[in-house]
């Protein structure tokens, strides 16, 4: 019972919660030059993300658009904060951070601030893939692979 | 029959199941997903101990005494569920690994080599997948088409559209018992006697209608009647192909192997007579040992006891529900079983499930196998209560308290 000893409330942080009533950059992005779509079969996630990477090699902006439960929907807006900026090599090494401190080795120093509100889902297993799905859809977008990134 | 005194009460009932007399997550386990798994009584779980223990062999091959125990094992299991479906006789029992393998058998041997391009299937919109995609691998083998009848909001199949969708094309129709996401039960009487009327047979999907409903497959008239142990208390890994004998006997066998032939050459093989045509290799045993302990389990409470008392835990449950503030219901067929999809305000099934976990409430999230239902709702998935033999009132009232709690969460 991995589960038991923590509080709900720490998988349903403030912050969480927070982003995933009022998910940032939710839409479609014009003139995106990314794009990658995330499935997560067993739950029926689905999401969109675009980035508009410029001519120096930075994530200008980047958007999301799907459904999925509040921890999917909180990462992805989680994601298009925290990748705004990046340079391409930052933002895969920054998704290959968080999906390896989300199933393993913990997320309590991210590399990009605000993302260790993320921590809490660690303490529920089938919960995990619902925070990578951004995560693996970014690393689709930046690899431009045409699948669809799945948690499976 | 027992005296009165003797008959287990549905308190009785749920200390039958060890499983349930545990905590999750600090808090006494609450057991609401009976629908995708159904806990084992500690007979079942016995009898196959006992199997593994003491009788292990294979079956139909030894002259030796443990090789006769499995075979008596296994063979008596087809006669309890010849007996508690009310079937004709044991060559009419076909046992499977479960109701997929049931259905993909059907699909395979009695409709590919009669289906033609044009020909049709009819299905409902309320199935689960596993009622859909192998009428849909044989539509694409054969090119024949596979015809959906529509479901109305709440959940129920609209005959007059289906039975429009019958004709001199249709070669099978194939319909659950008890809907597996929305809990319709639907109106056999009325679907059998129109197919027939038309020279069509009907397969009924019965996974979620042997749990909780007394079957008697000659009352029902069908033509195929399929279902799982797992669903009704027993391992899982067995399954059930009713079928009416003729129709077997026309259908060639599905998968070869050992155990289904009488002789082997090269020349030629000279396939075995029903119900072992149908079961190539050395077949789940321990499985089917407990099934016969889940059948005389059964029995010996009664089904048409068990429907009676999951009825009125049915109606407690659904006015429990409907009290909760920003609960949405979602299958509300007037003639309905043991299962209620529902969504909280909007929170989605998935952390409903956590919540309520977290709480010791077990229930399952998301489309149930059931997506095309889930399309018809405009929704992507569901939290579903469903109940069983074992569950009561104080069940339901957990239940109606995780989801206040999660309201709280998500307040």
């Amino acid at each position: 019972m991995i589960s038991g000893s923590s509080d709900i409330q720490d998988l349903y942080r403030e912050m969480v919660l927070d982003h995933s009533r009022n998910p940032r950059h939710f839409g479609r992005l014009p003139d995106a030059t990314h794009t990658a779509d995330g499935i997560n079969p067993l739950c029926g996630d689905k999401l969109k993300l675009y980035l508009r990477v410029n001519a120096d090699g930075r994530i200008e902006s980047s958007s999301f658009e799907g459904s999925g439960c509040a921890i999917s929907v909180a990462s992805a807006s989680m994601l298009t904060d925290a990748v705004a900026g990046l340079p391409l090599d930052s933002a895969e090494s920054c998704a290959d951070a968080v999906k390896a401190g989300l199933k393993s080795g913990g997320l309590t120093k991210p590399p990009v601030p605000g993302l260790e509100a993320l921590d809490g889902v660690r303490a529920y297993p089938s919960r995990i893939k619902c925070a990578t799905l951004a995560w693996e859809a970014l690393g689709a977008a930046l690899g431009n692979n045409s699948t669809p990134a799945t948690t499976e | 029959m027992n005296a009165p005194a003797a008959i287990a009460s549905p308190a009785n009932w749920r200390s039958d199941f060890p499983a349930l007399d545990q905590s999750v997550n600090g808090h006494p386990l609450v057991y609401l997903d009976s629908a995708a798994s159904a806990q084992q009584p500690a007979v079942v779980i016995d009898a196959v101990s006992k199997y593994q223990r003491e009788d292990h062999a294979n079956v139909h091959r030894g002259v030796h005494t443990l090789s006769h125990r499995a075979t008596e094992a296994y063979e008596g299991a087809r006669d309890k569920v010849a007996a508690f479906i009310n079937a004709n006789s044991r060559s009419e029992v076909v046992l499977t690994s479960g109701t997929t393998e049931s259905i993909n058998l059907v699909a395979q041997s009695f409709c590919r080599p009669r289906l033609r391009a044009g020909d049709n299937i009819v299905i409902t919109h309320l199935e689960h997948h596993a009622n859909i995609v192998p009428w849909q691998m044989v539509c694409e083998q054969t090119g024949a088409d596979l015809r959906v009848a529509p479901i109305n909001d709440q959940g129920e199949v609209e005959l007059e559209a289906m039975f429009g969708l019958i004709d001199d094309k249709t070669l099978l129709v194939g319909v659950a018992h008890v809907a597996n996401a929305l809990g319709t039960i639907c109106p056999l009487d009325k679907i059998i006697p129109h197919a027939q009327s038309r020279g069509v047979p009907v397969l009924v999907d019965g996974a979620q209608g042997v749990p909780h409903l007394a079957v008697d497959v000659k009352a029902l008239g069908c033509d195929f009647y399929v279902f799982s142990g797992h669903k009704m208390f027993g391992p899982t890994g067995t399954g059930i192909l009713w079928g009416r004998e003729e129709l077997l006997e026309a259908m060639p066998p599905w998968q070869g192997g050992g155990d289904m032939i009488l002789e082997v050459s090269f020349d030629k093989t000279v396939y075995n007579e029903l119900p072992y045509k149908f079961e190539a290799g050395t077949p789940n045993i321990s499985g089917f040992a407990g099934l016969g302990a889940t059948i005389d389990y059964l029995q010996g409470i009664g089904m048409q006891r068990i429907a009676d008392y999951e009825n009125d835990l049915h109606d407690y449950m659904v006015a429990e529900l409907g009290k909760v503030e920003g609960l949405r219901f979602f299958g509300e067929a007037r003639n309905k079983a043991s299962v209620q999809s529902f969504l909280l305000d909007d929170i989605h099934s998935h952390d409903l499930g956590t919540i309520l976990d977290h709480q010791g409430v077990a229930i399952r999230t998301g489309h149930h196998c059931a997506m095309p239902v889930m399309q018809r709702f405009g929704i992507s998935g569901t939290a579903r209560a469903s109940l069983a033999m074992y569950n009561n009132h104080d069940d339901i009232d957990r239940l109606v308290e995780a989801l206040e709690k999660a309201r709280q969460i998500f307040g």
